[in-house]
């Protein structure tokens, strides 16, 4: 189970603070796909970098199964929104996805198993020796995909991994999101700024308010599990929970803008 | 067609600049521009198998001496002073004044030290390049994109590992800058150290040339000299070549996408 | 210069590693770590800086460095920059010209010292050859990529509204090329002064590397790191203000850019 309590983070430079988060409180339980989702600028990314490890909160914690975070934990991977810096362009597919696992000491024929079964489940199985920057933007995103499941982490946490995709692409991403997350039953937490999105993927939606954040509004997606890019989003109950949730992100925006 | 007609343009004009230089010389009564003809006589009939072995090969030792040992010092130094931010504001203006020190210079201070033995050649060498590598890597080390590092982090890509699979390639393409600029210190280096003081090498057999107004060998030396200087630059530009092949890639990749 | 907004003094962790390396001269030999015949304490390099300063060779020296570094960067910019222009906007002679020219840009200037001597001798001209000769290639190179770079819309564009060849060249090759030009002359006037030195030091012709040298025959080591440091402040001077100048160079052609784009 993660634990997010009380989460609070200021930045100060040159004796200016900003507090980036309030008081953030929620919680995402193991096998679950939450979805965050709030209006641009409302520290998403702040709260997924302390929610991984790699900032810590001024105040506050973050928990996983039940152990306080201090620093990046083992079982977590995260999958960033800028694929482009985020692979390696010094290495082909191959070994930017074998790089983590040979640090976590896999031996080699497990850790081709899992490349190569990586590989194969984003689709990317003829890939495996291009590098990075040969690959279209959406199948850089599918290497770094491809690059937390291998890693078999309980936790996956994912920053806005198709903001900077072309929408078809991101529908087929979308779509290979949910279906890994039903076949590993891995922990879910996707930041995004999309509305239809965080409806469409998620099991629960929170929503987050504006700079200073908090958080606004949480709801479950009761759509059935199996969904579909044409047939979900035409579902009247899929309307319904968006319209809610755009109505909360445009509460938030209001508040903070009066 | 368009082979030949790039080789014809790459050879036409030095093909074009050899011709003339031997025809207008041919005539030449003067002593200092002697005929092109005497000099390419001179050229063969100096540089002897043993005179390259007693010469050359020194020069070219010491020069590969001192370039690889600074390599090792300047890329050491500056990945410790390009990670360690306090660090890099205390030397930086100590390692720009030692940069804009013209390095011969540093040849009467070595012997000092050093007298005018091997020793002193490759130490005049090392502390003549090891400057630019030296800056170019912390400079290098400097930019690591903040997601490079992030992912290195939350994937356990760390302590040995961070270093050579992470930041060391990230700030290859300066520090390859930095060596090109420490290649050419290099060789002025060795050819001004030979003509200081010393009882052999390429630096010191073209002066004796000019002394004993040896004027056709003196002309073979420089142009000895300039093939070599050609030689090393060719030999550089190919490993960085094949070195950073993934860099030029991604470099072409972005100039494309503008 | 990037933590300059982070309060407090960006050049203070600087001046502490400055004062750090003088403290450490004065002690090495203090401390006999090292023989204070190879390596004076600062103290006694200084007072040898102020004796030097306080005489009127020492700044005729000075003068005639600058002097000889100063005519040879102009004469290797300016050609630089034509020959980069010409060569640069003519296609054909782009294509015949490349061997050549990469194979004469790494030719080490030092390799032209002997033939230096014996055309010159221990004159200004030995310098001037070597200065030319280093700087012009940095000019070159920078102006042909600079060239390479100019962007085949605004060429196109230019084309289409019947500008001139001379027009095209003013309003189009000149600008793309022109924050090109200054990174080459900042390149260049650095290795300028590498070889002004070199060629005193090593030929003779009159300035503070043959005041070095001299300090070295003599076994005035004291003098001859006094002078060492002039040479290195004189170094990290041009490189300032050529770095300066590029910036603010480039800052305005970048807000020029910028305004036209959006």
């Amino acid at each position: 189970m993660l634990e997010v309590k009380g989460l609070r983070k200021v930045y100060s430079s040159g004796g200016r603070e900003v507090e980036a988060l309030r008081d953030l409180t929620f919680t995402v339980d193991n096998g679950d796909l939450v979805c965050l989702v709030g209006p641009s600028g409302c520290g998403k990314t702040t709260l997924l970098r302390c929610v991984s490890g790699l900032l810590m909160p001024t105040s506050g914690e973050v928990r996983v199964g039940g152990r306080p975070i201090t620093g990046p934990p083992p079982g977590m991977a995260v999958v960033f929104q800028e694929y482009g810096r985020s692979l390696f362009p010094w290495m082909n597919v191959r070994d930017n996805v074998e790089l983590p696992l040979k640090q976590k000491k896999v031996d080699r024929s497990r850790r081709r198993q899992l490349v190569d079964t990586a590989l194969d489940a984003v689709g990317l199985s003829g890939a495996a020796s291009a590098y990075p920057w040969q690959l279209s933007g959406g199948m850089q995103q599918r290497v770094a995909i491809a690059r937390a499941v291998a890693y078999e982490p309980e936790t996956l946490l994912m920053d806005e991994p198709f903001a900077a995709v072309d929408a078809q692409t991101r529908a087929d991403l979308e779509d290979l999101v949910r279906s890994l997350w039903q076949r590993l039953e891995v922990t879910v937490l996707f930041v995004t700024h999309d509305i239809d999105e965080a409806v469409y993927l998620g099991r629960r939606v929170v929503m987050l308010s504006s700079s200073p954040t908090v958080v606004q509004d949480e709801l479950v997606v009761d759509l059935p599990a199996e969904r579909d890019q044409l047939r979900t989003r035409a579902d009247p109950r899929f309307v319904e929970l968006r319209t809610r949730v755009y109505e909360q992100i445009q509460l938030a925006k209001r508040a903070a803008a009066g | 067609m368009d082979v030949l007609k790039k080789i014809g343009s790459a050879v036409a004009l030095p093909v074009l600049l050899f011709a003339g230089w031997f025809l207008l010389s041919d005539g030449s009564a003067s002593f200092y521009a002697p005929p092109l003809r005497q000099i390419l006589t001179a050229f063969a009939d100096t540089w002897q198998p043993e005179r390259l072995r007693a010469d050359v090969a020194p020069s070219l030792l010491r020069l590969l001496a001192g370039f690889l040992v600074a390599a090792l010092i300047g890329v050491g130094l500056g990945v410790a002073v390009g990670l360690n931010r306090r660090l890099r504001a205390v030397l930086e203006p100590v390692l720009e004044f030692f940069r804009a020190i013209p390095p011969p210079v540093l040849v009467p201070v070595i012997m000092l030290f050093a007298g005018i033995g091997d020793g002193m050649k490759v130490i005049v060498i090392v502390f003549g390049c090891v400057w630019p590598i030296l800056l170019n890597t912390v400079e290098g080390v400097r930019a690591v994109d903040s997601v490079v590092l992030d992912t290195a982090r939350a994937y356990g890509v760390t302590g040995p590992a961070r270093l050579t699979r992470v930041i060391l390639p990230s700030a290859s393409p300066q520090i390859a800058a930095g060596l090109r600029q420490a290649l050419s210190i290099a060789i002025i280096l060795m050819v001004i150290s030979e003509m200081f003081a010393s009882s052999n090498g390429l630096g010191f057999a073209v002066v004796q040339f000019q002394r004993s107004f040896a004027i056709p060998e003196m002309w073979s030396g420089i142009i000895l000299l300039g093939l070599l200087g050609f030689a090393l630059s060719l030999v550089f530009r190919l490993a960085e070549r094949w070195a950073l092949r993934w860099y030029e890639g991604l470099r072409a990749t972005r100039r494309r996408a503008g | 210069m990037t933590s300059a907004r982070r309060g407090g003094n960006p050049a203070r962790p600087g001046l502490a590693g400055l004062a750090g390396l003088l403290l450490i001269v004065e002690l090495l030999p203090r401390l006999r770590l090292v023989n204070d015949r190879f390596l004076p304490p600062t103290s006694r390099i200084a007072a040898a800086l102020a004796d030097e300063v306080s005489t009127s060779t020492f700044w005729h020296s000075l003068g005639e460095t600058l002097y000889a570094w100063a005519i040879g960067l102009v004469v290797a910019v300016v050609a630089g920059v034509l020959a980069g222009l010409v060569i640069g906007s003519v296609p054909l002679l782009r294509a015949l010209t490349a061997s050549t020219v990469e194979f004469l840009r790494p030719i080490p200037s030092v390799a032209l010292i002997p033939l230096a001597v014996l055309l010159y001798g221990t004159q200004l001209g030995s310098t001037l050859l070597l200065v030319c000769y280093a700087a012009f290639w940095q000019v070159l190179v920078q102006v042909l990529y600079g060239v390479a770079d100019v962007d085949p819309v605004a060429e196109e564009t230019a084309r289409s509204f019947r500008f001139s060849a001379w027009g095209r060249v003013r309003h189009v090759l000149w600008p793309t090329a022109l924050p090109y030009v200054f990174t080459g002359f900042r390149l260049a006037a650095s290795v300028a002064l590498v070889l002004t030195v070199t060629a005193e030091l090593v030929i003779g012709a009159p300035g503070l590397g043959k005041e070095i040298a001299t300090a070295q025959n003599s076994d005035a080591v004291a003098t001859m790191y006094a002078l060492i440091v002039v040479t290195g402040a004189l170094g990290v001077v041009i490189n300032l203000l050529t770095r300066t100048g590029e910036r603010r160079l480039l800052a305005w052609h970048q807000s020029v850019r910028g305004e036209v784009t959006v």
